[in-house]
């Protein structure tokens, strides 16, 4: 049952990824919709991995389905750096860089609000997480 | 028909990465994500190995294999929010080195490996 819930949500992430890289396009060659679905995709996994371990019980295969699958599948590491190699090889060097830094600092930017979302008291349902 | 290979490659790919992060927290006990980092390596070298060769392979089916093994499988396999969320909770357990070295150590290896894959063994 575990494997059906990754499965689930691995099929709607991937597409998911698909369709907003193909409704955004590149941008100077830059994978523009790589950057933003794994910025957004940090924000959303952050933040429902804090709240569903401290305030909001969910069962079990749903956390699966939404975090490892859907999300996990949503966002992508492979293209990460491929694309990156690709700009670099284009001879776009800085824009490699710049997108190296972006996707890598910004995801941790990304992750931390997520957590700060999640456990500041104005968001949450309880006082005092 | 694209998005239906997609999401296939992407069912076996989350399942796949799931797989991994079971199989090793079931026979390591550490407090490093071994998972995550596994199959972020082995996925950049798969995505820069089916970037370049895949095509060939299967000359008359045109972009279907890439878009069923690359985008589907190998994105689905790899993740970046898992990576980014283990680093920053390693960063709030003030295990700052750790996290860092978690991080430099996906970044290099993955561009590494993606590169064996894309560009083939540096001679």
């Amino acid at each position: 049952m575990p494997y059906v819930a990754v499965a689930i949500g691995g099929f709607f992430g991937a597409i998911l990824r698909f369709s907003v890289s193909e409704w955004l396009g590149t941008w100077n060659g830059l994978n523009i919709a790589t950057l933003l679905t794994n910025w957004c995709g940090c924000l959303v996994l952050s933040w429902l991995n804090t709240v569903t371990s401290e305030q909001l019980p969910i069962h079990p295969h749903v956390r699966l389905a939404l975090g490892t699958g859907l999300i996990g599948a949503f966002t992508t590491f492979s293209t990460f750096t491929v694309d990156a190699w690709k700009l670099f090889q284009n001879g776009q060097i800085g824009l490699s860089l710049a997108y190296v830094l972006l996707s890598v600092l910004g995801s941790l930017l990304f992750t931390y609000l997520g957590f700060k979302i999640a456990t500041t008291r104005f968001f949450s349902r309880r006082a005092g997480v | 028909m694209n998005w239906l290979l997609i999401g296939i490659g992407g069912m076996i790919g989350a399942v796949l990465r799931y797989q991994v992060s079971r199989f090793v927290n079931r026979h390591v006990d550490i407090a490093f994500p071994y998972p995550t980092l596994f199959v972020n390596l082995t996925g950049a070298f798969l995505l820069g190995w089916f970037t370049r060769d895949l095509h060939t392979y299967f000359p008359t089916l045109g972009s279907a294999p890439f878009l069923l093994l690359g985008v589907g499988l190998c994105g689905a396999y790899t993740t970046f929010s898992t990576f980014s969320y283990e680093a920053v909770m390693m960063f709030r357990e003030h295990r700052e080195w750790t996290a860092l070295f978690y991080v430099v150590l996906s970044c290099v290896g993955g561009f590494a490996l993606s590169a064996i894959g894309l560009y083939g063994l540096p001679k």
